[in-house]
């Protein structure tokens, strides 16, 4: 890193030290890379919404709203989980099958009351997170293969569980779960008060707590970090416990809005999960990211594939299309923000 | 004056890596209050030591006592803890997280609810750092910030976390002599308060200006200890050396020869105007065949900037280069390349050498598409390349399939600077070719700049080190604020002269920070 000349006020004290500072380049323009990178997906979101919403009728109403915000929510919870593993600099592709898996296990034991229901994907996803870190931050495996080993593995499990997919198990109505997933509260789903709730906190622990911190200091400097006595294996697996729990949870929240645990759900999931992620700002190299930007991210994805519907004459395989190019973009902004930024 | 009770004491330490004995059976001693030198050549086990004190490294036999008890730090946490802070030589903070948490990393003041108190943070960062003479933003990020006063974020972390010990690897390395000096003031303030400092530098004069005691180390072993007065230079430079240096000059000991015969009068490299948005502004300069110019000013003046714009290696918004009387067409670094110029950068470990090839590969690496036909590398012709560049720049390796990350800064140097000259180029720019590598190692490289000049190279140096500046330029464009303010020639060339332009005619506080820093 080099510096250059500031137009900062030089204030020397007379018996104190020369002024040691020599920011780079000019404040002004770091400031404003730094709130594009940070809410330029809010910017679009609300762009293309407000477009949206004058060109079809349809899509400003309370039901369409409303249901975009059921849809989005149990993606948003897995793309929480997985924006703190970016933040790390790592990458989690067992959350699709562990959605499914979460899902399926709830179904599976709503017969034993809903805190089973809840607890046990919470768990045993959890678990195979736990799996999922200390093969990352022990055994030092690349994590994009662990996860990927864990992806296979969840969705053999899943299988299991279902004699092959054949067995789909029920959640009864009326119960706690149903109402959780399918209940409405002040005209919104459930499902979207938890989301809201989950990222709320969310923000606060990756911000404002120590673990935010650790979780920082991992994807911005690894070395520098365990010299600063971070516990960085320990962050690790923290990071992949909770994106395994929270993606049990949201697989969980949904067989419970489904009302079963539908076993061909959460295929590339992770691939949604971590487009939301990089859309929102954050860097898939680690070390900066925002939990409201995943939320912005995942809005986005959605808006964007119910306006295709809207359109109705387009195919809905140009979602995929759509997506794709929309993502591309937004790399490709980020790498030029960043470069000006020399982030990379 | 009885000595007070020592805070630390070392006895025996050893450590093997697998083939090298990296410490063997060394003692150390600090006293409250005390600065330590610690030196050595590179490989001498300077690191392995500091690496064994601050808990990175278990010692294989041998033990410490740290404030009377004996001490086994399982990590660099726990000699943090227990009051050993260690300050590394490149910067190790988190570029991307605001200054203030890189500060506060680890013991942020929290709030009743246990959250972090983040005004109280930004508010006591500026606090502590006011005393370093940083005064920035606290809530930008660290990268935002010049290396110098990163440098003193790092040293302001160290000595926060309620140290006895300070151990500061080649803290000034990347240091302009204004910061030096906040440095050494703030190493005056440590020692009054009683901290022990251990310092390591490859800088004799800070070593004279700062340190009462010396610890010399010699491939893993303890030659010499006692008080640093006692030592003259040139005594401590063979000690460290372990052979008789009857060619290292009693003052200045580099190896530059002097003069060169700059045999053509026309410019090999000529470069006007070069302004790149921010960072340099109308920028001229020329180099003769076989002359070596200097590039002066403080940190942060444009030289870095100066060489990047010429190789194409950071996009200039106007000017024109001409090499050998070809205009320079387009801006890109393969134009650079092609044209005859080659850039040595200032960041070995980033910009340069790739540590996991060999010495074979990195030398070859530019060349590649010079030593193939159709795609296709001819082995012969690299291998003769290598032989001839390994053995001209005395290039030490098992073989050339070592890896690089094996070599000693000062081999590694050497290898990239093979890697370029075996691109036959007309231009060398050399950007802190010496930083960071032993004293032999250095006189080497000061030595084959000589020759490389000699052979008909136009030779830009860009050197933090004024001894080094002076004496191997035969002339030096004096640059500051990203502009030439100044050109020196002939006589000249002096310290005083290039502090003078640098100071644009006498600023009284880089005449205060240079004498400190020179005054043995």
């Amino acid at each position: 890193m080099t510096a250059t000349k500031t137009d900062a006020p030089v204030t020397t004290a007379s018996d104190e030290p020369a002024d040691a500072t020599a920011p780079v380049g000019s404040a002004r323009s770091e400031r404003l890379s730094a709130l594009v990178q940070q809410h330029g997906a809010l910017a679009v979101l609300v762009l293309v919404s407000i477009v949206a919403s004058f060109s079809f009728d349809s899509f400003a109403t309370g039901d369409n709203v409303s249901n975009m915000a059921t849809g989005s929510a149990f993606l948003a919870i897995v793309a929480l989980g997985m924006t703190f593993v970016i933040v790390t600099g790592g990458i989690d592709l067992s959350v699709g099958s562990l959605f499914a898996l979460g899902g399926v296990l709830a179904a599976w034991g709503s017969r034993h009351g809903t805190l089973v229901a809840l607890l046990l994907p919470l768990v045993v996803c959890g678990l195979i997170g736990v799996v999922n870190g200390l093969l990352v931050a022990r055994s030092r495996l690349a994590p994009f293969i662990v996860t990927l080993a864990a992806m296979l593995g969840a969705r053999g499990l899943m299988l299991a569980i279902t004699d092959e997919g054949a067995n789909t198990y029920l959640i009864g109505k009326g119960s706690f779960l149903a109402e959780l997933g399918q209940g409405t509260t002040l005209g919104l789903g459930n499902p979207v008060w938890i989301t809201l709730a989950l990222f709320v906190a969310g923000a606060v622990v990756l911000r404002r707590t120590r673990f935010g911190q650790h979780v920082y200091a991992v994807g911005g400097n690894e070395d520098a970090a365990a010299l600063m006595g971070v516990p960085v294996a320990r962050t690790k697996i923290a990071v992949y416990t909770l994106s395994g729990a929270l993606a049990g949870l949201a697989g969980a929240l949904n067989a419970a809005w489904l009302a079963s645990g539908v076993t061909i759900l959460g295929n590339g999931m992770e691939l949604d999960a971590i487009s939301a992620v990089v859309i929102g700002g954050t860097l898939l190299t680690g070390g900066l990211g925002y939990v409201s930007g995943s939320l912005v991210g995942v809005l986005l994805l959605k808006v964007i594939q119910n306006i295709i519907n809207q359109i109705g004459s387009l195919d809905s395989s140009y979602q995929l299309v759509v997506s794709g190019a929309f993502l591309a973009l937004v790399v490709i902004a980020q790498t030029w923000l960043g470069r000006r930024r020399q982030l990379v | 004056m009885a000595p007070p009770a020592e805070v630390l004491a070392v006895r025996g330490l050893s450590k093997t890596f697998p083939g090298v004995r990296a410490l063997d059976d060394v003692d150390l001693t600090l006293h409250p209050g005390e600065v330590h030198a610690l030196i050595g050549e590179n490989g001498a086990g300077k690191s392995t030591l500091i690496k064994l004190l601050t808990g990175v490294y278990r010692p294989d036999a041998g033990d410490i006592t740290f404030q009377g008890r004996k001490v086994s730090f399982a990590t660099p946490l726990e000699a943090q803890k227990a009051g050993i802070s260690t300050i590394y030589q490149e910067v190790n903070l988190i570029p991307l997280l605001s200054v203030a948490r890189n500060l506060f990393l680890g013991r942020e003041p929290r709030n009743r609810f246990g959250m972090l108190d983040v005004t109280r943070m930004n508010r006591e960062a500026e606090e502590v750092l006011g005393t370093y003479g940083v005064r920035v933003d606290v809530r930008q990020p660290l990268r935002t910030l010049g290396v110098g006063a990163q440098q003193m974020v790092a040293l302001a972390r160290a000595v926060a976390t309620d140290a006895r010990i300070v151990v500061m690897d080649e803290p000034t390395s990347s240091l302009e002599p204004r910061e030096v000096e906040t440095l050494f003031s703030v190493i005056r303030r440590l020692r009054d308060a009683g901290i022990a400092v251990v310092y390591v530098s490859h800088r004799l004069d800070e070593l004279y200006a700062m340190c009462s005691t010396v610890t010399v180390l010699r491939d893993g072993r303890r030659v010499h200890h006692g008080p640093l007065a006692d030592l003259d230079r040139l005594a401590l430079v063979s000690t460290m050396l372990g052979r008789d240096l009857g060619d290292v000059r009693e003052e200045g000991a580099t190896k530059f020869s002097g003069d060169h015969q700059a045999a053509d009068t026309r410019p090999v490299l000529q470069a006007e105007g070069l302004t790149v948005p921010h960072k340099l502004h109308d920028v001229s300069l020329s180099i003769r065949p076989g002359e070596v110019v200097g590039l002066g000013g403080l940190l942060g003046s444009g030289r870095t900037e100066t060489a990047k714009a010429v190789s194409g290696a950071l996009a200039r918004s106007s000017g024109r280069i001409t090499v050998a009387g070809v205009p320079l067409r387009g801006g890109s670094t393969p134009a650079a390349i092609r044209a005859g110029i080659s850039l040595l950068p200032e960041d070995r470990k980033s910009e340069g050498i790739v540590p996991g090839l060999s010495v074979r590969e990195n030398i070859a690496l530019a060349a590649l598409p010079r030593l193939s036909r159709f795609g296709l590398v001819s082995e012969a012709r690299v291998d003769s390349i290598v032989d001839t560049f390994v053995e001209r720049l005395r290039i030490k390796a098992s073989s050339p399939h070592q890896k690089v990350g094996e070599l000693s800064g000062g081999n590694q140097q050497k290898v990239l600077l093979a890697r370029w000259l075996a691109m036959n180029p007309k231009v060398l720019l050399l950007d802190e070719p010496t930083r960071g590598i032993d004293v032999g190692a250095k006189a080497e490289v000061q030595k084959l700049v000589d020759e490389l000049a000699a052979d008909g190279l136009g030779v830009l140096l860009i050197s933090s080190d004024l001894e080094e500046l002076i004496e191997g330029s035969d002339r030096v464009v004096v640059l500051k604020d990203g502009a030439v303010v100044g050109e020196l020639t002939g006589d000249d060339v002096t310290e005083d002269k290039l502090m003078r332009t640098i100071a644009g005619g006498g600023d009284p506080a880089h005449d205060a920070a240079k004498e400190a820093a020179t005054d043995g």
